[in-house]
């Protein structure tokens, strides 16, 4: 079959799922007086409309920030502005001042479903199109599945169509995903400007901000310093710059605007973490109760210190040996230890680390399903609130089933396969019976699975005891936890003991 | 139990034969672990979400059946020496076009009926003939009717199929047929299958004295020449043109306006009505007409046989001639002619091309059954996955077999 043809069908079974999907109830349904993120979202079509642009990050009689306050930066206000207008061309109660508080209809829902829909059509479908389509090495038949495997990840279709909780994840992850095509494809000036507007669209984009520093510095110092490699270094700060001062534009007339704004994107007083999230600060709080016996200083410290020492080494091989491979490597560890150590994480944060690894799909099929399952089911009190829980049984069911069947996984277990080739060997030089890394590898990835089938079951089947009312939640964040942790060892392994940027590694076919 | 045909309490009481009523007797014996409440006999149009799951579900388990018989059919598929690749071989390509069929999804899942597993109870069927079990085939037919009547559409493509193939058991060399070799067994066993399955589900009325209630429930032949929704058959375009020539005629003072009846054709309403202008169709003319037209089919399958394939071919017409002809023909009909017409069109080139269009049009036609705003992008993008889907693998599949053909400079003829 055509390639374009089998492609389209692609995007249309991905778009098929995700509109059954926000065919479910969100979060908030029905929940006064604060119902839920649908309703911030709405909240903020209704502001960002009425109210001039000095006053949308400020707290007055109109806007009051504890009813929702306008969190993200400016892309997001003015892509709620957007939506705003045709809002009012369709119906002007929805975003009347003060009085469309609450407002929830059949209409309304199928209006903020649709948003979500195009905006995902016009930014993500086509960025993992295209990066499919230019992947190397792999067959067309391989590049198609790859893109199905993508579109049916279950964790980004469950929060931008099931929950609502700060949808348009999608703007911001093609966003970056454009960026990540530009760069790994030497259109380094497109491909920084897109991750401009990834930032400039969720802050929490800045979780992939070092990797592609590190990066176009790499490649900067690859061409010398002195010559080309300087004029590419000038050349991305003015970009940058650029476009941060157009998004920012209204907001740099006076300095208590841009403080303002900034209070809003970074709330330090909220605490190491909210809510129970797969986090070493959430799991280390079960043993001992860091949150109430350390003061709010030395937390911010120790968070900033953990996570930079996590990341470090990654992105100091990026500067010295930038490669594509080893970029979107050092995206994946970058994001999870921000994610395992940073400050006040929430958990859908899992999908930046999500993404990267869709994109690293193809070359590590096994592992990669791994986490994909994983990070969704970390989600799993999220989805369960939300009562998705049929839903996301069915997506992650038919995500499994798509990877098993387009890439063989359970074939490709070998350790050449697990890229863990050169790191066993530089073990086996000081213990010679380490041979049975892959089967260790099988054992755990065994054991994951049926926890986390064991742990569902038990949440959604049992009560918890009457002493321990969270505790199916704690379990589920600790797990996870544990996960991520070997995975962040696994990727750090893998990048730190690649060779020559992958160049001399096996086809993969 | 038994008087389940008698009470007309409600606008949906039981019109399927009484295999079906015995079927949803045994679901309801399953439902009370869900709701209680759904059984209640006075509880009209009650739902809740265990209820729809309940429903859901059960559709989706006794959809099990339709799998089942897609495989079967699938074994009946010359596998060509074409494309080695898995998603290219004509079973491949069946099996998604049947299973994913976009009018059986529509209607089972979204709209809620069972027809998957009666559908599927047909092409098992089908596929016992082509596999030589006749009996069986026959068997599974008489049982289908008997669960739902609308296969009465196909039913003269079966009866002749088998009288003339399976009865008498050789032909001459030219194909035409030879009387000597009629044998009575083959017929007497036959008729003995289709009497038992009738007697096991009618027999219960008959000896209640019920059996004219049940037949006034299964024919309602007051329900009027046309469905709420319009089949897209030949009767629509009749009452289209009667509708035109009646405005022409009052505009050109032709007719007298109080001659007309104020009911309105498109009023959505089930009910029976007169033609102002052109004749008034009974049940009779409409029956005449579907006889006529599945005649020509009917003679070939008889005096041409061309196994199985040609019986397949003769079901699929006779679908398609009682859809078009028929009295109170719902749109759903149409499967009925597009799912064995699947089953040819990985046959042959002139087939899938045919299939194209009937399948295209055919689902198309089934959009009103989705009129909710939600239900609106469900039904465009799955009728775009399926419309590309078939038209791309077909293509391919049989650009592939005219080169090869054309290269080998073999003439093309049917693998039958």
């Amino acid at each position: 079959m055509e390639k374009w043809h089998l492609m389209a069908i692609v995007v249309l079974i991905g778009l098929t799922v995700r509109w059954t999907v926000s065919l479910n109830s969100y979060s908030g349904a029905g929940k006064p007086p604060m119902f839920g993120d649908y309703e911030a979202q709405r909240h903020w079509q209704e502001i960002t409309f009425n109210l001039p642009v000095k006053q949308w990050y400020f707290n007055s009689s109109d806007n009051n920030l504890q009813y929702w306050g306008l969190d993200y930066p400016p892309l997001t206000a003015y892509h709620s502005l957007l939506c705003a207008y045709v809002a009012k061309f369709i119906n002007p109660d929805w975003i009347a001042l003060h009085t469309s508080r609450g407002y929830e209809s059949q209409a309304h829902k199928l209006f903020m479903r649709t948003t979500v829909l195009i905006a995902d059509l016009l930014i993500y479908i086509p960025a993992v199109v295209l990066y499919c389509c230019c992947l190397k090495e792999i067959s067309t038949k391989k590049k198609i599945a790859n893109a199905l495997c993508i579109l049916l990840y279950p964790g980004l279709i469950l929060i931008d169509y099931g929950h609502f909780q700060n949808i348009y994840n999608s703007v911001s992850l093609g966003f970056a995903l454009w960026g990540v095509l530009g760069v790994s494809c030497d259109c380094d000036l497109l491909g920084s400007l897109a991750f401009c507007l990834a930032i400039n669209y969720k802050q929490m984009e800045l979780y992939h901000a070092l990797p592609f520093f590190c990066f176009l510095l790499g490649k900067c110092f690859k061409k010398g310093l002195r010559g080309k490699g300087f004029v590419l270094l000038v050349k991305l700060a003015c970009i940058v710059v650029a476009s941060f001062v157009l998004c920012w534009l209204p907001f740099f007339t006076e300095r208590e605007q841009t403080l303002q704004v900034l209070r809003r994107l970074f709330p330090v007083d909220r605490g190491l973490f909210e809510d129970k999230v797969a986090n070493i600060w959430c799991s280390f709080n079960v043993f001992l109760k860091i949150k109430d016996i350390l003061p709010r200083h030395i937390q911010l410290i120790m968070s900033f210190c953990f996570t930079f020492l996590s990341l470090l080494p990654a992105c100091i091989k990026l500067i010295l040996q930038p490669s594509s491979k080893g970029f979107k490597f050092t995206l994946v560890s970058c994001a999870l230890s921000f994610f395992l150590f940073s400050f006040q994480v929430h958990e859908k944060s899992i999908l930046l680390v999500s993404l990267p690894v869709c994109l690293v799909l193809s070359e590590i099929p096994f592992m990669s399903t791994w986490f994909l399952l994983v990070s969704t089911f970390s989600m799993l009190p999220l989805l369960l609130k939300d009562e998705l829980l049929m839903p996301s049984v069915v997506t992650t069911m038919a995500f499994f089933i798509a990877c098993v069947t387009s890439f063989s996984i359970f074939e490709k277990t070998s350790e050449e396969e697990l890229q863990l080739k050169s790191f066993s060997i530089s073990v086996r030089k000081y213990l010679p019976c380490f041979t049975f890394l892959s089967r260790i590898i099988q054992y755990l990835f065994l054991i994951s699975v049926i926890t986390m089938v064991l742990l569902t079951l038990m949440t959604v089947t049992l009560d918890p005891p009457q002493k321990l009312p969270d505790l199916f939640s704690v379990l589920v964040c600790f797990v996870s936890c544990l996960n991520f942790l070997f995975f962040l060892v696994y990727f750090n392994i893998i990048i730190m003991w690649d060779s020559k940027g992958g160049r001399n590694q096996k086809k993969i076919s | 139990m038994p008087s389940h045909p008698h009470i007309a309490t409600s606008e949906w009481t039981l019109d399927y034969p009484p295999f079906f009523a015995w079927f949803e007797y045994i679901l309801s014996h399953v439902a009370k672990y869900f709701d209680q409440e759904m059984l209640n006999v006075h509880n009209l149009n009650y739902s809740s979400s265990r209820t729809l799951l309940f429903q859901r579900f059960s559709v989706i388990f006794m959809d099990v059946l339709f799998v089942y018989a897609v495989r079967e059919c699938c074994k009946c598929i010359d596998g060509k020496k074409v494309g080695k690749e898995l998603t290219e071989k004509p079973k491949f390509i069946l099996s998604v076009l049947l299973l994913w069929n976009f009018g059986l999804l529509i209607v089972d899942h979204i709209h809620f009926q069972y027809n998957g597993f009666l559908f599927g109870l047909m092409l098992l069927s089908i596929a016992r003939l082509f596999q030589k079990r006749h009996m069986e085939g026959a068997f599974l037919f008489a049982v289908l009717l008997h669960f739902k009547h609308i296969y009465l559409y196909v039913a003269p493509a079966y009866g002749v199929y088998l009288l003339r193939s399976y009865c008498f058991t050789a032909n001459k060399p030219d194909g035409s047929i030879r009387w000597k070799s009629f044998s009575f067994v083959r017929l007497i066993s036959l008729g003995l299958v289709v009497f038992l399955v009738s007697a096991l589900s009618l027999g219960p009325f008959l000896a209640l004295n019920q059996l004219p209630q049940v037949f006034s429930r299964l024919f309602p032949f007051k329900r009027g020449l046309c469905h709420a929704y319009w089949a897209p058959n030949f009767w629509a375009l009749y009452n289209a043109l009667d509708k035109v020539l009646s405005v022409i005629g009052l505009k050109l003072k032709f007719l007298d306006p109080n001659n007309i009846p104020k009911a309105s054709m498109t009023s959505g309403l089930v009910q029976q009505f007169q033609h102002t202008v052109l004749p008034s169709v009974t049940p009779l003319a409409t029956l005449i007409c579907t006889l006529i037209a599945i005649l020509p089919s009917i003679f070939c399958l008889w005096f041409k046989p061309q196994g199985p394939r040609g019986f397949l071919r003769c079901l699929t017409l006779c679908a398609l001639s009682s859809f078009m002809f028929g009295w109170h023909v719902h749109e759903k009909a149409i499967l009925l002619a597009i799912l064995p017409m699947s089953l040819l069109s990985v046959g042959k080139a002139g087939d899938a091309s045919i299939f194209l269009i009937l399948t295209t049009t055919g689902h198309y036609s089934l959009f009103p059954l989705l009129f909710t705003a939600p239900g609106l992008p469900i039904k465009i993008l799955l009728m775009l996955l399926f419309t590309i889907y078939s038209i791309s693998s077909l293509k391919t599949l049989f650009r592939r077999s005219f080169t090869l053909v054309a290269q080998a400079g073999v003439q093309w003829h049917d693998l039958s």
